[in-house]
Order: C-alpha cells, then sequence, then structure tokens
C-alpha cells in the first residue's frame, strides 16, 4: 500500500507563461503531503502533470516508477483522482454515482455502497446529485475518488468554496485517509489546512518551489518572535520599557501588540501588574513564513 | 465489460430523467405528425365561400343533382349588400361575389390567393359551359373524368411519416452526442474519465448504444401513432425502417460529435445542432415534397445525409421497394459517419 512519488525538475507551459518552473519533491508512501500556494500559484497544475492529465513541457514525474502520462490501466487503478470541478454523471442519485465511479474501476456495487458510510452520506443515497449541498457534493467526489480503495489520492483544493463548518468536517474524513498507508497529495490556498493535515508542505508561489518541509519545521526554521496582544487600555505605551524583553511595540486598533522571544517571562511580568484580560498570544504561522519567503502578505 | 454497462445505464438514465429531452425528441415529432397528418389529411381542395348577390340564375336554375355536385366545392350564401360583400372579399373572409345581370354572370374575387382565384374562376368557367351547353341541346362530344391518385394509394400521411420520422431521429442522436460531449467536458468528466481504466471505445458504444435504444423507441411509437390514429398503411419491407435508423443514427451521432468538438457550452452546442439540422431537415423533404422545388435546390439536398435517409425510408415503408433499394442510401450515411468521426477525432479535446 501507498506510491512513492517522485517529481523532478518540472516545468509546466502554457504558451509562453511558466506555471511551474523547475520544480522536485518526492513523497514517501503513506504520507500525507500538501502543496500550498495562492491561487494561480501552479498548484493545480502541477498536480494535474502528476497525475497524468498534463504533459511535463520538462522534467519528469513518476509514481512508483511508472510515468503517469503513458495511460496504464494497472498504474490508474491504484491511483483516485478528486478534480476541482466536482465532476458527476447528470441526473443520478449518490448511490448511483459511487457505483458508477465503482463500475469503471470493476468495484462490485456492494463495494462502492459502504462508501456512503465512510463520507457520510447514506441519508442522502437517493437523492439526486444536483441537489446536494456544496459540502454534501466534495464528500461524494472525494468518495468516488475512493471508490477503488486506491493506494495514492490525489485532492485537489477539496474543501473550496466550503463554510468553515464544511471545512472542518471534511477534515476529519481527510485525516482517516493515510490511516492503512495510503499516500494522499492534496492542494490548497488554506494555510491553516495545510497545518492540520499534512505531514510535510511545499510552498508554491509563481510557478517555484519555495520551500519543503513539515509545518512545525517551516514555522521554528523562521526563528520568529512571539506576538502578544493586550486588551485596549491594559497597558499604556510608556509602560512598555518596564517590562523588558519586549523587541518591539506597536499599538493598534486592535490594542497593545508587543513582539518577544520570551514569551515566558514577559507574560510573568504582564500577569504581575494584572494586564492579562483579554490577552492573546500567537506563535508564527505558515503565514509568517509565506510573508519572510516572498516579501508579500498571504492573500488566498 | 462492467465500464461499457455501467456507462451506458448511466447515459440511458439520464435521457429517461430529463423531461424536456424526452419532450423534444419523442413527444415534439409526434405534434408534427399529428400537425400534417392530422390536420391536412384527405382536406381535398377546401370548399370555397361564395356569395351570391339579387338572383343568379345559373345558381338557382341548376338541377339538383348538378348543385349537389358544385356544393362540394363552393359553399353558396346569399345577401343583397353588393359594397358589403365586395368588402368581405377585400378582406378575405369570402373567395367571391357573384351577380348575374340577363346573359352576363359576375364573378368578383381577390388574387391575394391565387390558388383559390384560379379553383373559382374554373368551377364559374365550367357553370357557365355547361349552363351554354344545356341550352343548346346538344350532347356534349368529350366529358372529363378526373381521379387524384393520392387519394387512392398515396395519402398525405403516407408522404409526411418517413420524412418527419427521419427528422426525429436526426434530432435526438444529433443532440444525444453533442450535448453530452460537452456536457462531459465542461464538467470535468472526460478527464476525470481519462483518468479510469476505461477505454474510449467504451465511452464512444455506451453512447451508440443508448442513442440506439431511443431511436428505436422512437420508430416504434412514431409508426404505432401514424398506423392506430392517422391512418398509415405500410407496405411488407417497412421492417427496413430498423437498418436504416441504425445508419441513419450514426451518420447524426458523427455530425453530433462534430458539433460538440466545436462548441464550448451547452447552449452553443444545442444551437449548432439545430443551425444544422433544422435547415437540412427542410432542404432533405422532412416537412413536404422537393419534387416541385428548382433544380438547384435539388442538387443542394442530395449533399445532404437525411434526404438519403428520408428516400430511403419513404421507398420501403410506403412504396414498397425492396432491400435492394437502400443499398446506395446505407452506403452514403456510412461513408458521411466515417468522414464526420474522423474530423471529430481531429478536433476532440478532453479539457474544458
Amino acid at each position: 500500500m501507498g506510491v512513492r512519488i517522485d517529481v523532478s525538475h518540472l516545468t509546466m507551459t502554457y504558451g509562453a507563461l511558466v506555471a511551474v518552473d523547475d520544480v522536485s519533491f518526492a513523497v514517501e508512501p503513506g504520507e500525507f503531503f500538501g502543496l500550498l500556494g495562492p491561487n494561480g500559484a501552479g498548484k493545480t497544475t502541477a498536480l494535474e502533470a502528476i497525475e497524468g492529465l498534463r504533459r511535463p513541457a520538462g522534467g519528469t514525474v513518476r509514481l512508483d516508477g511508472h510515468d503517469p502520462w503513458r495511460r496504464d490501466p494497472s498504474l490508474q487503478r491504484r491511483i483516485g483522482v478528486q478534480l476541482q470541478a466536482s465532476s458527476f454523471f447528470e441526473r443520478l442519485t449518490t448511490r448511483e454515482q459511487l457505483r458508477t465511479f465503482g463500475a469503471l474501476y470493476g468495484v462490485p456495487p456492494a463495494r462502492a455502497d459502504r462508501l456512503l458510510g465512510t463520507v457520510g452520506l447514506e441519508d442522502k443515497a437517493d437523492e439526486r446529485t444536483e441537489k446536494l449541498s456544496g459540502g454534501q457534493r466534495q464528500r461524494l467526489s472525494i468518495a468516488c475518488a475512493l471508490v477503488h480503495d486506491p493506494e495514492v489520492v490525489f485532492l485537489d483544493e477539496p474543501t473550496a468554496a466550503l463554510d468553515p463548518q464544511a471545512r472542518r468536517n471534511l477534515w476529519d474524513l481527510l485525516r482517516g485517509l493515510t490511516a492503512d498507508g495510503r499516500t494522499v497529495v492534496l492542494t490548497t490556498h488554506y494555510m491553516d489546512e495545510a497545518e492540520a493535515l499534512c505531514d510535510r508542505v511545499a510552498i508554491v508561489d509563481e510557478g517555484r518551489l519555495l520551500t519543503l518541509d513539515t509545518p512545525a519545521g517551516l514555522v521554528r526554521g523562521l526563528d520568529a518572535p512571539v506576538r502578544i496582544t493586550l486588551a485596549p487600555g491594559a497597558l499604556a505605551m510608556d509602560q512598555v520599557p518596564g517590562i523588558g524583553g519586549v523587541a518591539s511595540a506597536e499599538e493598534d486598533d486592535g490594542g497593545l501588540v508587543l513582539t518577544t522571544r520570551e514569551p515566558a517571562a514577559v507574560l510573568g511580568r504582564l500577569a504581575a501588574r494584572g494586564a492579562l484580560t483579554g490577552l492573546s498570544v500567537r506563535g508564527a504561522t505558515l503565514e509568517d513564513v509565506f510573508l519572510h519567503l516572498t516579501g508579500r502578505e498571504y492573500r488566498s | 465489460m462492467t465500464a461499457l454497462r455501467a456507462l451506458t445505464a448511466a447515459m440511458a438514465k439520464a435521457f429517461v430523467r430529463d423531461r424536456m429531452t424526452i419532450f423534444w425528441s419523442v413527444v415534439f415529432p409526434l405534434m408534427f405528425l399529428a400537425l400534417f397528418g392530422g390536420l391536412f389529411s384527405d382536406r381535398s381542395s377546401p370548399r370555397l365561400d361564395v356569395v351570391a348577390v339579387g338572383s343568379v340564375a345559373v345558381l338557382d336554375q341548376l338541377p339538383a343533382d348538378a348543385r349537389a355536385q358544385l356544393d362540394q366545392s363552393i359553399s353558396v350564401t346569399t345577401s343583397d349588400d353588393l359594397g358589403g360583400s365586395l368588402a368581405r372579399v377585400r378582406s378575405g373572409a369570402v373567395a367571391a361575389v357573384v351577380t348575374q345581370d340577363g346573359g352576363t354572370v359576375d364573378v368578383h374575387y381577390s388574387r391575394a390567393d391565387q390558388v383559390r382565384a384560379a379553383q373559382l374562376l374554373a368551377t364559374f368557367s365550367g357553370l357557365v359551359d355547361a349552363t351554354n351547353l344545356a341550352a343548346s341541346g346538344a350532347p356534349p362530344a368529350v366529358s372529363l373524368h378526373t381521379a387524384q391518385v393520392e387519394d387512392t394509394s398515396l395519402r398525405t400521411i403516407q408522404f409526411v411519416t418517413p420524412g418527419l420520422l427521419g427528422w426525429a431521429v436526426a434530432m435526438s442522436a444529433t443532440f444525444g452526442s453533442a450535448v453530452n460531449l460537452v456536457a462531459w467536458r465542461t464538467n470535468g468528466l472526460l478527464r476525470r474519465m481519462r483518468l479510469a481504466p476505461v477505454s474510449t471505445s467504451s465511452v464512444v458504444l455506451a453512447r451508440v448504444g443508448v442513442s440506439l435504444a431511443v431511436a428505436f423507441g422512437q420508430v416504434v411509437i412514431f409508426l404505432a401513432v401514424a398506423v392506430a390514429f392517422f391512418g398509415l398503411k405500410l407496405t411488407g419491407w417497412w421492417p427496413m425502417v430498423f437498418p436504416l435508423t441504425l445508419v441513419g443514427t450514426l451518420a447524426f451521432l458523427s455530425i453530433g460529435l462534430l458539433a460538440g468538438s466545436v462548441a464550448k457550452t451547452e447552449e452553443a452546442a444545442v444551437g449548432l445542432a439545430n443551425v444544422i439540422v433544422l435547415p437540412m431537415a427542410f432542404l432533405s423533404g422532412s416537412f413536404f415534397s422537393l419534387a416541385g422545388a428548382p433544380g438547384w435546390l435539388q442538387a443542394v439536398s442530395r449533399v445532404l445525409p437525411l434526404r438519403y435517409l428520408n428516400e430511403a425510408m419513404l421507398d420501403t415503408m410506403v412504396r414498397g421497394k425492396g432491400p435492394s433499394s437502400v443499398l446506395v442510401p446505407v452506403l452514403v450515411l456510412l461513408a458521411f459517419t466515417a468522414v464526420l468521426t474522423a474530423a471529430s477525432a481531429r478536433l476532440f479535446r478532453w479539457e474544458p
């Protein structure tokens, strides 16, 4: 179980536009791997080359040593794909969609029906797909990608356009995908999603791979100070020098923002002054990593 | 095999569950059949309304049996109002006003409807001639007996059924493949299918199978309605309609495939299919016979596949010609299919 993915010097072009520029990385079997970047960064194009939908302009892609561009049924049976748009047959019910996609891979109907439970759509089994909500359609498209129990699953923006509640519900489902050794590759433009789900994250911008590490490793490597936000009026600006250990202080609408590399000591002294009410502490996130790497604010 | 079966089932359900498609491919052509077959059937020339103003001796003094015969072609009412009656002729409410002054019969008519006018003049000149002949007391030297051939063998319904059926089959095959192809391309199902271990031939065979089932369903319903309600009489060679429908469906699937390869949206595909099929139906004699059409139009119709389908259906179903008569049309339709499919394969795109 699990497929190894090797991407080496992958380059993709649309006419003069270079959508993916000399990208190399490897994904280990059983790994949950994320391609993170703003819209238009080239994530989807790279993913489509890995799936075998597009032919690389340069470089190579190998899935367990096979070239996915050559349509090889034995390899295709090991791959599950969820495409960006929800691609379904017209006027079929949820159950019929799953059975039809299953039949394309030679999966018996009973096994396809079991996926309904996995994605929590049993009560929508006889509903036409057109009537499902956005979140339900995403669940169904993921179920269709999993129906033949593939060894590697490609998910292209699975939570795009979902409300926060539906996204978090889907995360629970996605987390379970690598349980039996399956490889998962996901693209997303949500930083929190990559942090919550991925073993390793490749940050992509303007077609280039900027960095690649575990989410924690990326943040740690940034060596960024901790930001402490105080409620307005909790502490006056002229009291800041007396606290000690504060690298910078800045007043904005939300209150006083301190940055520090010694959060424990600073918080102790703030407690002594009774300034903890309404206080929030935030370490660096992948957004800070992106800002540090590109010099631009991350805007998905 | 399971993939082919599943795709066929999916396409069949998509068709059966779409009320609009059912309407356009089954109900709509039947409405045309009712229109052509029902309203125009056996309508020998319509009776003309004629107003007699004052006393009109040629009408009034006609023997009873001659008057009964005349009443089959004109319906006479009387009036004293000449001006008002003439106004009714001008407005088209009645065909003519007749007056008689001694030995002169005046017929006031309008040239607006030339067929009506000619019929009217023929009727009255015949009437006047007959009256003169009767007055001379001599026996007629020559007598005319007419018989309309359509009335005994080829009635309206016999002519319109094959053409309308050809049009119905052409329409649903073209729309079926064009809309299916564009819908699957734009919603990404084509790309999704490309990544599954499914051969292109499974997809194509499923489409052909479903379209053929739909076409045979159309044939059975159409002929059943025409025979049961409109008095269609089929010749012994009528089952030739099935092989003809098969090759006709293939030809129009290939047209739809080409339209679907070119069109970017479903709306464009529907429009393009309409632009192709509707004028072709007119030019191929689906709605009216091309027998009286000018030569250049006949020549144009000779390059249209529907012309061959319509004519072969008419020949076998109605005129009783045997299988050898369909050989050329079948070969033409198959050649057409091959050329258009090859062209579509070159234009085919997986990506939206």
